[in-house]
């Protein structure tokens, strides 16, 4: 099963290139050419990366963030999610490794079949880092008006986090 | 603007926080430190990035990402009404959410933004509905196995790290809902695309 796992994306390669093969595509080619293309997607991106990062390193390292968590500790208990996760949460739109690193340490600390620790593993499984998703494609789209991306992207995000914590007991009762 | 208004507003929040709680040299060192991740960060993805994109391209010339985009047009042609009729949007945009589904992060990306490159086409500079909504269902994560935390759990010593799985399915049905819901609401009462 693990192995399948590790295995879909050599895989997925190859079906495309044996499928592209039956069809009589040069293979080849086209991997060469979109390969091209990537680069110049890239380049769009970087500068939207800079900004964002530069600000996502500042705030993690002012310490605002642990503060802000400890005034949302109590409400968050209000609403059935376990207030130790809250650092989870803030760091999760934020930064995709900042919040791995923090959920695996959740996950080590409290036990990773413990209420916490499944918590823990659910918000990261089913959420991603908006942020970076929001600066990533503006900025390969070339938008400035991003109108209500962001708002609406944050309702899915605190969604989110309340569904794990509910979905967590809901499912190990 | 939006982004304007959060950028400045985490930057000022960093550093008047930052010297409030004596972590001024910490932000300090953030600020270089993150500019320099940001470069290593891309340079990192650049390879796989190119590589998706091409294995897009080889799906493409194949016919194998129309074939997707027939399968998925029932859903696609719902969120994304205003490019029904595109078909090279709407193969990118099927590729994307397949990658999704596949847990396959890296390529997701890349397919995705090769729609959104699309869709901005007709409205330069400002996100249409169906770009937000791309945008939307980009964040909120909708892979069927994920990997990278299963992987968390067992090296943490969980026996049935894909124990959650339902869970997951659940969280994430949610909050994909959630998300496509609030920007189908937002995107009637945010009036004209004109931001």
């Amino acid at each position: 099963m693990t192995l399948f796992f590790q295995m879909v994306v050599p895989f997925t390669i190859t079906a495309v290139a044996l499928w592209g093969m039956v069809k009589r595509v040069d293979v080849y080619d086209a991997l060469i050419q979109g390969a091209g293309e990537g680069l110049g997607v890239l380049v769009k991106i970087i500068p939207a990366m800079v900004a964002l990062m530069t600000a996502v390193y500042m705030l993690r390292a002012s310490g605002a963030l642990e503060a802000l968590g400890e005034v949302l500790a109590p409400l968050l208990t209000g609403l059935g999610v376990p207030p130790e996760t809250v650092g989870l949460l803030l760091i999760r739109p934020v930064s995709g490794n900042a919040a791995l690193g923090v959920g695996a340490e959740l996950i080590s600390t409290y036990g990773p079949d413990s209420n916490i620790g499944r918590t823990a593993a659910v918000m990261l499984g089913c959420t991603e880092t908006t942020f970076y998703t929001v600066a990533v494609y503006f900025g390969a789209a070339g938008v400035k008006k991003t109108r209500y991306a962001i708002p609406a992207a944050l309702c899915a995000d605190v969604a989110a986090f309340l569904a794990a914590a509910w979905a967590v007991r809901w499912w190990f009762g | 603007m939006a982004m304007s208004v959060i950028w400045t507003g985490m930057v000022a929040v960093s550093v008047l926080y930052g010297l409030f709680a004596g972590n001024g040299a910490a932000v300090a060192a953030g600020a270089v430190e993150g500019a320099a991740a940001a470069v290593e960060l891309c340079l990192t993805m650049a390879g796989v990035m190119c590589l998706w994109m091409g294995v897009m391209e080889v799906m493409k010339r194949s016919g194998l990402a129309e074939s997707l985009s027939r399968l998925l047009r029932p859903v696609l042609g719902w969120l994304y009404p205003e490019f029904r009729r595109d078909r090279e949007t709407m193969d990118a945009v099927s590729a994307n959410v397949s990658a999704n589904l596949l847990g396959l992060g890296n390529a997701a990306t890349p397919l995705g933004i090769q729609a959104a490159r699309r869709m901005a086409r007709r409205t330069p500079g400002v996100a249409s509905n169906s770009l937000c909504m791309l945008v939307v269902c980009n964040t909120a994560s909708i892979q069927l196995i994920p990997t990278t935390v299963a992987g968390v759990r067992l090296g943490a010593g969980c026996a049935t790290p894909f124990d959650i799985l339902p869970a997951v399915w659940l969280a994430s049905a949610v909050s994909v809902s959630v998300g496509v819901l609030a920007a189908k609401i937002m995107g009637l009462l945010w009036g004209r695309e004109k931001g």
